[in-house]
């Protein structure tokens, strides 16, 4: 029997983050048919700030979808046997990053170095030397002296390409429009929004342009302890990100968004079961409560492996348990919120109105009170986003996050903590970790910012 | 001598111009008001003198001349001085313009510091006796009492001491009596009145109330789409006022006379601050329009005794004619009352400690019995806070009485649960107040009304059914079918009652609550509203319990009248019988309080300090504290029924 080249594997955490685009896109086509809301984006599409950082946004969850194409590839084919699937479970942006995964080194390296951090005895020496990389620099050969100049070189081309494809995407543009492309690098054409992206995208590509012309050669980031390529961890790292910060909020808003609403509309002692509820959980230290939590489903999960066919299968369970512990401890804030605005709709006239026609509990809460909540709703999603992603990295940062095989913001800097004592420091993990979660929370703020802006009504009015 | 002269004044903000070249003079001393419905550029210019004006907002041209001084070429280090120490202001919302943190002795200090150079004991003797010349009792406690301490009225008074430390010359005042009480705003307005006489002090009043104007007014500025189109002394005014505008403005008023007839409308509303005119600003609302109002904007032109007017029409406008009425809508032959209350209690539980043990009760309504007849109106009136508003929902059951028993048509509401309760609530509904509040911003209009059609169909009737009956519900409130699929934010406030009266219709009621459905509206719009009540009265025999603290109204609506004193009717009767003749000292006062545009002023003694808490009723009679007949027997009980007349029943021992 002959099988594919490739099994596919769809994780859980896949299969949500698909469900959650199809639901994004889904909500899309409904929102353009709604005045209102199709006014508030309206303003944020036009709004430049909203559109570079969305652009920016853009590219990291375009690397993370990549990076939830998950598959299994077919072992070679033992003669007479039938098809086996390597244990292994790769995704799509593994298969593109295939070269920066494999070329692993012993231990860490700086950023473009051709030789190791550290010095070590050599076999046919006495003396402690800095080994050559086995791939850093390794076309170089025995000839140091050209590595920097191969590296401008490298950066050159690299730049040279990324401008050469934003050239052809912005012709591209420029021809379905039918403007000349002078006349829209002058006049912007499209509006300042649609030049906002191009203009983002424009340093998005060179870096990238650069990213690939010096990796083919070099470690751009350098490697970590056990010699991984600092740049594909890097990158790894956003699916992590990403699937915190976007589960987790679904786990949290249908609580928030219920209770809150309950606790304001129905009050009495629901009000009361509800406000002791959140006081209690807010009141117990964040992470003690998440650590308590995920240490007892760590050993759920340690005491079960018949539960899981791959490693990957338990990581991501672990993944996904810990997007539900920090939804089920971080829905307090928004339900605090919503409760208080709803105690304010509650006593409008409108609301009134509709008891006064003897309209029932639910469809008050559902057709006046919930319609006039969602601004605070989105707001609030699209904030708690970024302080997620940060969350992450603390507390896998302190031990109690994602699977340790997991590639994450976190696990990145808990590996890399102990060295920075040491001297000269290893730096790099670090600042990679750093600046990729920089600019993802940065634009994600941004991003919330404008929302929020143009979902004011004071401003809309 | 003027001491602000005003001339061309111009305020942009960004393609919008709210005030577009505004004149006028005020004398040392003088009462100058600015009259017009809200959107016409009143407070923006008041703004604009003071320099106040919101960021967006810019003065593009003309001056402002104050003492001699130009205040618009002033550096913003001067302008602070002019403003407290040259000119005061105060404003209409006297809950938000005082600092809840700060006590009230440390706000007037504060001014008193800045304007007059005092300090410490001497600035708090002069805070003591500022607050003394606007007539707080005990200025030496209230010095120490924080804003929430006081009333409504005791607020505003202290605001007016504040404004009064820098020994302004001028004093603007921004509707400073529209959130208070008839009776109190009659002690605001005495007091305004005397302290400008004492102190010799210039006043800008800035008002929509006819009667107000006629109570303070020296000279009177009307502004009508950032402009002013006439400008005249209260006699002149009063007696013949000249533009079309001001005598719409005066034919909208209801009254008793009007009763049966029709109010005097302005079609269409104040045109947006955006719209550039050609001609004159008010062609398109008026009747007497002729061809040169449309092409050229109409000169100054004086009449006689320094009222000029700004209208091409030669002589004054004529009168205008009030329309055909309802007749009386009222329907006579029903002997059972549609609705019967009968000592309806409300009291809301006062909760302390740490188990919320109930410690005593809010007595917000404390037995009141009254009935209705079909097709009758009947007016509930009194003060904000004497429970006409929760006595209105406890009879819908929205908030369920404490005690006593409400009938509809024969039929006990109050031992009903909420389902059992709901075949019944399409005889009866309500119509709010704000029309801002009382539609959901995230419906159509046609959802809106549909709404109570399918709770109490019970989803029977098929989305096709219902759609079809919005547009002819529309049309009998005055408005176009095809406004179904629009936004309640697409509509003016007179439009959106419009609205929530049809959605009240839509299910067919009897009995139609009115709680101040018109006291956010300005008054042409008030009148169109009311038009439409009497008409529908007329058409559909409804009921209406009409819940307001306007008299003016109650005068021209009501057939009977409840005055409602601390959660108890304290006079009932016919509006024939009770409104000429009322015989509570209470009714007295309260009549006696509301400016009248004649400008007559009553011998009844008005009503000192406020209304007592619900929570802690006086002894006796609850009127007594404010009662110029009071004596021993008032102390000791609550006094029985009196009848007088065919229908009068008053509850005082000295009604007589």
């Amino acid at each position: 029997m002959n099988g594919m080249a490739l099994q596919p594997v769809v994780l859980w955490s896949d299969a949500l983050l698909f469900v959650l685009i199809a639901a994004i896109v889904a909500l899309v086509f409904w929102a353009r048919r709604q005045d209102a809301l199709r006014a508030a984006w309206g303003r944020v599409l036009k709004d430049t700030m909203a559109m570079a950082a969305a652009t920016v946004l853009a590219v990291f969850v375009l690397i993370g979808l990549l990076d939830s194409l998950h598959y299994r590839a077919r072992l070679p084919a033992q003669p007479g046997a039938e098809a086996r699937y390597a244990v292994e479970v790769l995704s799509a942006l593994d298969a593109l990053l295939s070269d920066l995964r494999q070329r692993s080194e012993k231990t860490y390296s700086a950023p473009l170095a051709t030789h190791l951090f550290a010095r070590e005895a050599l076999e046919n020496s006495t003396q402690r030397e800095f080994p050559r990389l086995k791939h850093g620099g390794a076309h170089l050969g025995a000839d140091l002296a050209g590595h920097e100049f191969d590296i401008a070189v490298r950066v050159s081309r690299g730049c040279a390409g990324g401008l050469v494809i934003w050239l052809l995407l912005v012709s591209a543009w420029c021809r379905w429009r039918g403007v000349a492309v002078v006349e829209m690098l002058k006049v912007g054409v499209g509006g300042p929004a649609i030049r906002a992206v191009l203009l983002t995208l424009l340093p998005i590509l060179l870096l990238f342009g650069i990213a690939i012309a010096v990796g083919g050669g070099y470690h751009v980031f350098g490697t970590d302890k056990v010699g991984q390529d600092v740049l594909y961890l890097s990158l790894k790292s956003i699916r992590t990100g990403l699937l915190i910060g976007t589960l987790t909020t679904l786990v949290m808003l249908p609580l928030a968004v219920l209770l809150g609403i309950l606790a304001g509309y129905v009050g009495g002692w629901v009000d009361d079961l509800i406000q002791y509820l959140y006081t209690t959980l807010s009141s117990i230290p964040g992470v003690l409560l998440i650590a308590a939590a995920v240490l007892m489903m760590q050993v759920v999960i340690d005491t079960h492996p018949d539960w899981f066919a791959t490693a990957a299968e338990r990581a991501d369970a672990r993944l996904l348990a810990l997007c539900l512990i920090l939804g089920m401890t971080s829905w307090t804030g928004v339900a605090r919120l919503l409760r208080g605005e709803t105690l304010k709709l509650r006593e409008l006239e409108f609301v009134q109105a509709a008891q006064a026609f003897g309209v029932g509990r639910f469809a008050i809460m559902h057709r006046h009170i919930l319609p006039n909540l969602m601004h605070i709703v989105l707001i609030a999603l699209v904030m708690d986003f970024s302080g997620l992603v940060l969350a992450e990295a603390v507390l896998s940062y302190v031990g109690v996050g994602v699977d340790p095989s997991t590639i994450s913001f976190g696990t990145m800097i808990n590996t890399a903590r102990m060295e920075l004592a040491r001297e000269p420091m290893v730096w790099w993990s670090l600042a990679a970790a750093f600046s990729f979660m920089f600019a993802l929370v940065l634009a994600a703020n941004l991003f919330a910012d404008a929302v929020r802006d143009a979902f004011d009504p004071r401003a809309s009015a | 001598m003027s001491i602000l002269e005003v001339r061309d004044l111009a305020i942009h903000i960004r393609a919008a111009r709210p005030v577009d070249g505004v004149s006028f003079d005020i004398a040392a001393g003088e009462c100058f008001t600015l009259l017009g419905e809200s959107g016409c550029g009143k407070s923006m210019t008041a703004l604009g003198l003071m320099r106040l004006l919101p960021a967006a907002a810019q003065v593009v041209s003309g001056s402002v001349s104050f003492e001699g001084t130009d205040l618009l070429a002033l550096p913003e280090s001067h302008m602070r001085d002019i403003r407290g120490g040259g000119i005061g202001m105060i404003f209409q919302e006297p809950a938000t313009s005082l600092n809840p943190v700060l006590t009230v002795g440390r706000q007037i200090v504060e001014a008193l510091q800045l304007h007059a150079g005092l300090r410490g004991a001497a600035a708090r003797a002069r805070a003591a006796e500022l607050l003394d010349l606007v007539g707080i009792p005990d200025p030496l406690r209230r010095l120490d009492e924080f804003p929430f301490q006081l009333s409504g009225g005791l607020r505003q008074r202290v605001m007016i001491a504040c404004a009064l430390a820098g020994s302004p010359r001028l004093l603007i005042a921004d509707e400073p009596t529209t959130a208070l009480d008839v009776t109190i705003q009659a002690q605001v307005l005495d007091l305004l009145d005397e302290l400008r006489h004492k102190q010799d002090m210039a006043l800008l009043l800035i008002t929509h109330d006819l009667g107000v104007v006629a109570r303070m007014a020296d000279r009177i500025g009307v502004m009508y789409a950032g402009q002013l189109v006439e400008e005249a002394p209260r006699a002149a005014f009063f007696a013949q006022a000249a533009h079309p505008y001001s005598v719409r403005l005066f034919a909208a008023l209801p009254d008793a006379e009007r009763r049966g007839g029709r109010l005097a409308t302005i079609p269409g509303s104040v045109p947006a601050a955006e719209v550039r005119h050609a001609g004159c600003r008010f062609a398109d609302r008026c009747s007497e329009v002729m061809a040169e109002c449309r092409s050229a904007p109409p000169p100054w032109r004086e009449i006689a005794g320094g009222q000029r007017v700004r209208c091409f029409l030669p002589g004054a406008a004529p009168a205008v004619a009030a329309g055909v009425g309802a007749g009386d809508t009222a329907a006579h032959a029903e002997t059972r009352p549609l609705l019967s209350v009968r000592d309806l209690q409300v009291h809301f539980p006062i909760r302390r400690g740490l188990l919320q043990r109930a410690v005593g009760a809010v007595r917000a309504v404390d037995g009141m019995s009254l009935q209705l007849m079909p097709g009758r109106t009947l007016a509930l009136v009194g003060e904000s806070g004497c429970g006409k508003t929760t006595a209105g929902k406890a009879m819908l059951q929205l908030i369920r009485p404490t005690a006593g028993s409400v009938q509809l048509d024969g039929v006990e509401l109050t031992t009903r649960s909420t389902h059992e309760l709901r075949p019944l609530r399409a005889k009866m509904q309500m119509v709010f107040q704000d029309p801002f509040a009382s539609l959901n911003p995230r419906l159509r209009i046609g959802d809106i009304i549909v709404e109570g059609m399918q709770a109490l169909g019970g989803g029977k009737v098929g989305a096709g059914g219902t759609a079809a009956k919005v547009g002819p519900l529309l049309e009998q409130v005055g408005l176009r079918a095809e406004m179904a699929s629009r936004y309640p934010h697409e509509f003016s406030g007179g439009q959106r009652q419009r609205i929530a009266i049809a959605r009240a219709l839509a299910v067919h009621p009897q009995l139609l609550i009115c709680d101040e459905p018109t006291s956010a509206l300005d008054v042409s719009v008030q009148a169109q509203i009311l038009n439409l009540l009497s008409d529908l009265q007329r058409d559909l025999k409804l009921a209406y319990l009409f819940i307001t603290h306007n008299i003016a109204v109650v005068d021209y609506l009501a057939h009977e009248v409840a005055v409602m004193y601390l959660g108890r009717v304290v006079e009932y009767g016919s509006a024939d019988e009770v409104l000429p003749s009322p015989r509570h000292p209470y009714t007295k006062a309260l009549l006696a309080a509301v400016p009248r545009i004649d400008g007559a002023q009553s011998e009844v003694p008005k009503l000192a300090g406020d209304m007592p808490s619900p929570a802690n009723p006086p002894s006796g009679c609850h009127f007594h504290p404010r009662c110029p007949l009071a004596d021993d027997a008032c102390r000791q009980s609550y006094p029985a029924e009196t009848r007088f007349g065919a229908t009068q029943l008053v509850r005082c021992f000295k009604a007589g």
